[in-house]
């Protein structure tokens, strides 16, 4: 059988199972199957790996079903394996069977144990179906599917009504860069009478479409992005998503889903390579959605939402990375981040296990000693994150950035500023979380406990990882030859990257610099809140402060602008309009009929005499017309 | 003819058999209706088809010009299948305790003879008879059944009143071309022969317009629709909504497209922008409604101007998307109104009063999910292949348009699940302690069934209409020649 069927097929399977029987299953049954659908769904992708080693041009392909065919436009229900899906797959599968393990044991006492592992199954099947689909179709398929489950973990613990309206911000937010999406496949459509991305690629090579057109179809395209990955303007549903289980934030919301946007363009780079303008744009929202997340971040303090918005931050780098053209870059860093935010995700979801359900870090504190290897787990997040040398983060960040310094010099200044950033608000959680006393009044420090090897296992794994994700891809500098990374993705890039044009001294400089900016983020961070003990303070600040605690007051803007006057048209045209125009407009009529029944009433009275003068009215009428015509 | 009586037939059968036996003679009924459907016209016949809309019988009436001829086709078939297929539910989702059950299911067969007549006649004035027919039955139903109270009256008689004034718009334009025809006939082929020049083609399409703008309905002719919803008994919502929506489409399709196909493009422009201002105004006044009947209303308002702004690009993908959105939308309506009928015996549909059904009723809300995430055209969902397709005609016949159409995906999304939040998720109110019954779970399980095959595999579905729409794309071609 086809093993992309099977990869497919699995979590699909484990998802109606669950789906249908999971409560009548005991939870171990029901908890094993999601893990192992997605383990051997992994274990069938890596043993693939080894024919795209031996072959440079290999790929595999699935073709099910026509799903539509008219026009001339044929659709297909088809799939793909190329070197780069099967990128994503080995990490959607492999950090997919981290975090099913992981939640087996963290929803062990909710009750809606089948229901959450039936959901996780869909999610997979659906990003695996976005990554492997061989045309736009199958893509946008995945990805709205992949929204739809964002939306049911999002709102798992359904009850909370603010967590319903988390998930439908989400979901709505989503769909807003999905009409993009869905518009710019439109006009691939019009320009191409294709979706196949093969179809596309030789569509554009020979020349069928203007420069112009390909740049409406890559910004199109980029607003379906912007929409999955958070990238301003519509990043604001990515922190509150963090209403859904901790594991879902890990799987979804960091490593897989919000990555999706990335993917796409790296997929569909020919489009972007000729469209400068769009490059550029994305360069510089990348760019200003690091920055203001990262600002946002610093002020922070639930734990969760310091990573959701450092998050946001750095999926900005990776558009940054691929407005400079630097795919293999943001690929490499896209893999990174999946290592070390899923680590610090379940990390958090750890130590908010081990607090009884606190996620405020001003209620934490000293729980170092406490939870060991959480501890170790989430310092080597942090660091890796933070750039610490020779660590995963470090050197893909470090890539971005030489990439940015040969692209634009005022963007890499604020690119290590962001970096910066990054560094304070990452070690500024770390420390006043693990570090200090312990501060909870509510929940006393005894009972606070390690978590379950069910979920330190996994944190273990991935902080291997990120300890040595960086291996990937190592730099030219150290090796004197190109990445893994870049040599597996070379076959598939249609525009040979461009090598550095800088100098390795120059390099050299660059990394100085990064690592100077992790030293002051790190000692800058360590006296504030180790030396001095400084935990953020209850009350709100005022001034730039009062802005980033605020969160720029983004949400309540989008408010005012979108919300409302959106809501008071809808009454101002359901209540005032509908019964004041459209109404009297239909009905308008009925009154007149009315009327005309009230006159013939009035003639027709039943008198006998009266009846005879009309009709004696109307023979001389007649008579007239026919002497005088 | 079978499609006609039998119908009728049944209604009589089960105005004598009383309220117990109703709804087995309705329901048998159905099954063989659509077991001739699949038997006498098998679908493989269907999809070979070369010849145009075939004449299956044909019974002379008035003099010798005026027939009963009824024709099978892709386009007929898959609505006889629509028609005669939710039927069972309908009749299903009417209450035991309803005073006067039988009566109310006989008005529904009655019905369902006119609905049929409607999508299987071939001439012109036994179209607009059974176009009429099927309003009578519908009419007395809102009115006897409705829950309006003492404004009962005045809406029923609105909307009768309304949708009546329209279809004579209808009936003059049949009957002016048949005062063309040579032979006086009202046979469709005899129509469609018909030059029409520029003047009379206008005053025709006015006539049928005024019918099929108010059936749809076309904003800014949808006044009757959201009351007459709202109030009607759960079957009369879904015949409306379901079936007889259609029937404005079908005839948009059908008739007024190749008959009036000279002037076309001096219409085009003007209902094109007609039905997206309806998509966008229903679907903006659906936000903020907290009946959740009324809600569907509006959102059909929007659902229909997207269908109706895909025909009348004259694309043939606008055509394919339209026809298997018709379908779509009478299956998704259909599980809406029957889920909203269990929710209302729960607690009441004020989505106000209403939360958290979904945790005493988790199966329940899973089947409510399906057809609220297929109205809002997820995909692997029956919602998305028709609007996509819809929407892909629509961009292409104008860019600017196909974006303000494709609002509706970001709208439909925002009040669906907004209605869905409220209903069956957040804190629980009120003490919901009925169960749902098994017969109510039967049309629920069938409907969720059609929400995904409809959605993973529409080819199979469009195979079946392609030839009867190539044939009706042609006609307007040949008809937009004569002017030019």
């Amino acid at each position: 059988m086809n093993s992309i069927a099977l990869i497919l097929g699995l979590p699909l399977i484990g998802f109606i199972i669950n789906g249908v029987i999971g409560k009548q299953l005991p939870k171990i049954v029901s908890g094993l199957l999601g893990i192992s659908t997605i383990l051997i769904a992994f274990i069938l992708t890596a043993s693939k790996l080894s024919q795209f080693v031996s072959n440079e041009s290999f790929s595999e392909s699935l073709k099910l079903f026509t799903f539509l065919n008219v026009d001339n436009l044929v659709l297909e229900a088809s799939f793909k394996f190329d070197r780069l899906s099967i990128w994503m797959t080995m990490i959607i599968t492999g950090i997919g069977t981290l975090i099913h393990v992981y939640s087996m044991a963290y929803m062990w006492n909710d009750e809606g144990f089948h229901k959450f592992f039936s959901y996780l199954n869909f999610f997979v099947f659906n990003m695996l179906m976005l990554v492997l689909g061989s045309n736009f179709l199958m893509l946008f398929f995945g990805w709205e599917g992949v929204g739809l489950c964002s939306y049911l973990l999002i709102g798992f613990w359904y009850s909370r009504p603010e967590y319903g309206k988390a998930a439908r911000k989400a979901f709505i937010m989503n769909r807003i860069g999905d009409l993009g999406l869905l518009l710019g496949m439109f006009l691939l459509i019009h320009q191409f009478g294709t979706l196949d991305y093969d179809g596309v690629i030789e569509g554009i090579s020979q020349g069928k479409t203007s420069a112009g057109m390909l740049t409406a179809i890559s910004m199109l395209l980029f607003v379906g992005a912007m929409g999955k990955s958070a990238q301003i303007p519509l990043y604001t549903w990515l922190p509150d998503a963090m209403a859904g289980p901790t594991p879902v934030s890990a799987l979804i919301h960091a490593a897989t889903m919000v990555t999706a946007g990335i993917y796409l363009i790296v997929r569909t780079q020919v489009l972007f390579e000729m469209a400068p303008f769009t490059s550029e744009f994305i360069f510089w929202i990348g760019l200003s959605t690091s920055i203001l997340a990262a600002l946002i971040g610093l002020k922070q303090n639930d734990i969760k939402k310091v990573l959701a918005y450092s998050t946001v931050s750095q999926l900005g780098f990776m558009f940054v990375a691929l407005g400079c053209g630097a795919y293999t870059t943001a690929m490499f860093h896209l893999t990174t981040h999946a290592f070390f935010k899923a680590l610090l995700f379940l990390g958090a979801g750890s130590v908010i296990h081990g607090v009884h359900h606190e996620q405020d870090i001003r209620l934490m504190g000293g729980l170092k000693s406490k939870m060991p290897i959480t501890y170790i787990t989430f310092l080597i997040g942090t660091l890796a994150i933070t750039g610490f040398p020779f660590l995963s983060g470090f050197f893909s960040k470090d890539e971005i950035l030489t990439h940015v310094f040969e692209h634009n010099k005022i963007g890499y200044g604020l690119m290590v500023f962001s970096a910066l950033l990054t560094g304070i608000y990452m070690f500024r959680m770390f420390f006043v979380t693990f570090h200090g006393s312990y501060r909870n009044t509510h929940f006393s420090f005894d009972k606070v406990h390690e978590s379950p090897m069910g979920m330190t296992l996994p944190l273990i794994v991935l902080a291997v990882l990120s300890l040595i994700g960086g291996a990937l891809n190592l730099p030219e500098y150290l090796t004197h030859q190109s990445g893994i990374l870049a040599n597996w993705l070379k076959p598939i890039l249609t525009i040979e990257e461009t090598k550095h044009a800088i100098s390795h001294s120059t390099e050299y400089i660059l990394i100085g610099v990064a690592i100077l900016v992790f030293v002051t983020a790190l000692l800058f961070t360590r006296s504030k809140y180790v030396s001095n003990h400084h935990v953020p303070k209850d009350e709100e600040s005022t001034g730039v402060q009062g802005y980033m605690e605020n969160k720029f007051y983004v949400d309540e803007l989008y408010n005012t602008i979108f919300v409302k006057p959106l809501e008071g048209l809808s009454d101002i045209l359901g209540n005032f309009f509908e019964s004041k125009v459209i109404s009297p407009l239909s009905f308008g009529i009925n009154s007149v009929l009315t009327k005309v029944g009230k006159l013939n009433r009035y003639i027709q009275d039943g008198n006998i005499e009266k009846y005879l003068l009309y009709m004696v009215i109307g023979v001389v009428i007649l008579i007239g017309i026919n002497l005088f015509i | 003819m079978e499609f006609i009586l039998g119908p009728i037939l049944a209604a009589f059968i089960a105005r004598l058999l009383g309220n117990k036996l109703t709804v087995a003679v309705a329901g048998l009924l159905s099954l063989t209706g659509i077991a001739i459907l699949f038997v006498n016209y098998p679908v493989t016949s269907l999809i070979n088809y070369q010849e145009s809309w075939k004449t299956i019988q044909d019974y002379p009436w008035l003099d010798s010009t005026i027939h009963f001829t009824f024709g099978m086709d892709g386009l007929t078939w898959i609505l006889l299948l629509l028609t005669n297929g939710l039927m069972p539910f309908i009749v299903l989702s009417m209450k035991s305790e309803l005073p006067n059950r039988h009566q109310i299911t006989m008005l529904a067969l009655l019905m369902q003879a006119g609905l049929n007549g409607v999508f299987m006649s071939k001439d012109g004035l036994s179209f607009y008879i059974f176009w009429e027919l099927a309003l009578i039955p519908i009419y007395f139903i809102t009115l006897l059944y409705s829950e309006s109270g003492k404004d009962n009256f005045k809406h029923t008689i609105r909307f009768f009143i309304y949708t009546f004034l329209g279809s004579l718009g209808m009936l003059f334009s049949l009957i002016y071309l048949n005062s063309l025809t040579e032979s006086g006939s009202f046979a469709y082929k005899e129509l469609l022969k018909l030059n029409l020049t520029y003047q009379q083609s206008i005053g025709v399409s006015i006539g049928f317009l005024l019918a099929f703008a108010v059936k749809i309905p076309l904003f800014p002719f949808h006044g009757w629709q959201a009351n007459t919803y709202t109030f009607a008994p759960a079957a009369g919502s879904m015949l409306l909504s379901g079936i007889m929506l259609k029937m404005g489409l079908y005839g948009v399709l059908r008739w007024f497209l190749p008959l009036c196909g000279e002037t076309l493009d001096v219409f085009q422009p003007y209902l094109i922008t007609l039905s997206i201002i309806g998509i966008i105004y229903g679907g903006i006044i659906a936000i903020r409604q907290n009946d959740m009947k009324r809600l569907v209303a509006y959102s059909s308002l929007s659902h229909v101007g997207l269908i109706a702004a895909g025909f009348f690009t004259l694309s043939s993908t606008g055509f394919s998307g339209g026809v298997l959105q018709m379908i779509v939308h009478g299956i998704n309506v259909v599980g809406l109104f029957y889920s909203i009928e269990i929710i209302q015996q729960l607690s009441g549909r004020n989505l106000n009063n209403l939360g958290g059904l979904a945790k005493k009723y988790p199966v329940f809300a899973v089947i409510f999910f399906f057809f609220v995430i297929g109205t809002a055209a997820a995909p692997l969902t029956n919602g998305f292949p028709g609007e996509f397709m819809l929407l892909k005609s629509v961009f292409s016949y104008h860019s600017i348009s196909g974006i303000f159409a494709g609002l509706t995906i970001i709208l439909c999304a925002v009040y669906m699940l907004r209605m869905y939040q409220f209903s069956m998720l957040g804190v629980e109110k009120g003490n919901a302690e009925q169960k749902i019954e098994l017969l109510q779970w039967f049309p629920l399980a069938v409907l969720s069934i059609f929400v995904i095959v409809l959605g993973i595999f529409p080819q199979y579905f469009l195979d079946i209409v392609k030839p009867s729409l190539d044939q009706i794309m042609l006609e307007i071609s040949n008809a937009k020649g004569v002017l030019s």
